[in-house]
């Protein structure tokens, strides 16, 4: 687990099925059963073909940084932990998420970097997902 | 050029921006007050002669409705197209385009906030922690700064951009506005100075940021009957455009913004190419933004804005693309977190001569005003206009 903060997501009836994976260490992406695209954010709709048919797979939690900036100064739950780092990380599988860098010191931080999902547990049911290096 | 066109159709007659950087304890409503009567003067206008109002996300309570009962305006006409700080360049497309089709003669549009006095942080109100990306983006300490970092970094690594070359866009921002009065930020800045002052999110320092200011601004937007009827001056609406790009199903590229889309169509509805701007007002709530939209809007190719800003290409009045000569949301004023009026109402003051003399473009004929609201990181909505200089 790493030393930012965590709080439970909220979850939806669209989201549910992700929350619920990463609770149990796994990354699943919703697919659209008609394209074949991952879809990015969660939900229950294809904005790449407008079909509303989707199943959800589990991805490798492989990717590699598209972007990061090192944050100096967090307000609110993030205020006393330090400089952190907030990242694109793109999957394996094309999707770009937005999440943190952690398990790493923050200078060693570079674009193009190979990293890894990990899970952060948040309370007793919920966990949030973050990368660290691969 | 599009069958149906605004080009020549409507006129900005007034043009008015809140002097005060820090309102104290006026409210919101006062302040949108206080700059409407600002602008409707400016033209020559009163309320009463309003038919048609514009506002965005900082206007409060029921927004456009609310706002109309305390202005006590009567119109048959409303908008409030909320883009965060680009609604009011996409207002005055919009008005343009209520003018030529006969809707209406005399559109207000008004900004106003007081994020300095009332305590609140850089950027949004938080309005839009009920949207369906919410909980993949709140959850990782993400801010502002954070967010246009972001796209600096990669910008840098794709392009070879440098903090330097970023700095150039404050340095240029400053040596205008040490010449104006009521700008927050006065002094002369050094590429060595920004790179100096403290690193915010990397590779973003203090002074790539924007100023937190209170105030807003107005602008008055007429029919050609109307505008031949005002005692001076109109600025003539020749062309708009708007887009928004946002993250396209887990593809979010950082390298440019909707200025990509809008400011082509802002353009062609013209006539006019970037070779042909006289004068350019340029969204700066961060160094990066002016450049990426420098490239976008084309004023050099995608890649080239870090060697296009470099040795005084923005400075006015003789730089190669003289921007933001006001100070711009980087020294002079980013009221209520929303820049784009004050980017309009340095374009009408360039084109109408009225400019501090020290950075008045000579014989300045054609402007472009840009915006860029939302955050370059996530989902942005672009809106560019096209003016031409006053005709009598």
């Amino acid at each position: 687990m790493s030393a930012l903060p965590v709080r439970a997501p909220h979850r939806t009836t669209e989201t549910e099925p992700f929350w619920a994976a990463c609770a149990e260490g796994r990354l699943v992406l919703p697919r659209c059963d008609r394209c074949a695209n991952y879809i990015w954010y969660p939900r229950l709709y294809c904005p790449s073909c407008a079909a509303t048919d989707v199943s959800w797979h589990e991805v490798s939690g492989e990717g590699t940084i598209y972007s990061f900036t090192v944050i100096r100064k967090g307000a609110g739950p993030f205020a006393p932990v330090g400089p952190y780092v907030l990242a694109y990380v793109e999957l394996a599988e094309g999707p770009r998420l937005l999440t943190n860098i952690v398990d790493c010191e923050v200078d060693a931080v570079t674009v193009a970097m190979a990293v890894r999902v990990v899970f952060d547990p948040a309370g007793d049911s919920d966990a949030l997902f973050r990368f660290a290096p691969a | 050029m599009p069958a149906v066109t605004i080009r020549g159709k409507a006129f900005i007659a007034g043009a008015y921006e809140h002097p005060l950087r820090v309102t104290g304890d006026r409210t919101i409503p006062q302040i949108h007050a206080d700059v409407a009567i600002g602008a409707l003067a400016d033209a020559g206008l009163t309320i009463g002669d309003v038919d048609a109002y514009f506002c965005a996300g900082d206007a409060p309570g029921f927004g456009g409705i609310s706002m109309a009962e305390y202005l006590g305006l009567r119109c048959r006409y409303i908008d409030s197209t909320e883009t965060g700080g680009s609604s009011y360049l996409i207002h005055i497309g919009h008005a343009a385009a209520a003018i030529a089709a006969g809707k209406v003669n005399v559109a207000l549009i008004t900004l106003a906030g007081n994020p300095r006095s009332g305590g609140a942080g850089p950027g949004g109100s938080g309005a839009v922690s009920a949207a369906p990306e919410s909980e993949f983006e709140n959850l990782w300490g993400a801010n502002v700064v954070g967010y246009y970092a972001l796209a600096a970094q990669r910008h840098m690594y794709e392009f070879g951009t440098t903090s330097a070359q970023l700095a150039e866009i404050k340095v240029a921002a400053s040596l205008h506005a040490q010449h104006n009065p009521n700008a927050f930020m006065r002094n002369v800045v050094t590429v060595d100075e920004v790179l100096e002052s403290p690193l915010v999110a990397d590779p973003l320092h203090r002074l790539d940021c924007c100023v937190i200011t209170d105030g807003g601004g107005a602008l008055v937007v007429v029919s050609a009957a109307v505008a031949r009827s005002l005692p001076r001056a109109s600025v003539k609406v020749l062309g708009h455009g708007e887009a928004i790009k946002h993250g396209d199903n887990g593809k979010t590229d950082l390298t440019y913004t909707a200025a990509a889309w809008s400011g082509p169509a802002a353009f062609a509805e013209a006539g006019v190419t970037p070779a042909d701007i006289d004068y350019a007002s340029i969204y700066d709530s961060f160094t990066i933004t002016v450049l990426q939209c420098i490239e976008d809007l084309g004023f050099c190719a995608k890649g080239d804005g870090g060697r296009f800003v470099t040795g005084g290409a923005l400075v006015a009045p003789h730089g190669r693309l003289p921007f933001n000569t006001d100070g711009g949301g980087l020294c002079n004023n980013h009221p209520a977190n929303r820049g784009g009026m004050t980017k309009v109402i340095e374009a009408v003051r360039q084109l109408r001569g009225e400019a501090h003399p020290a950075v008045q473009v000579p014989n300045c004929r054609l402007a472009l005003a840009h915006g860029t609201g939302g955050s370059l990181a996530t989902r942005v909505g672009s809106a560019t206009v096209i003016l031409g200089q006053a005709e009598r």
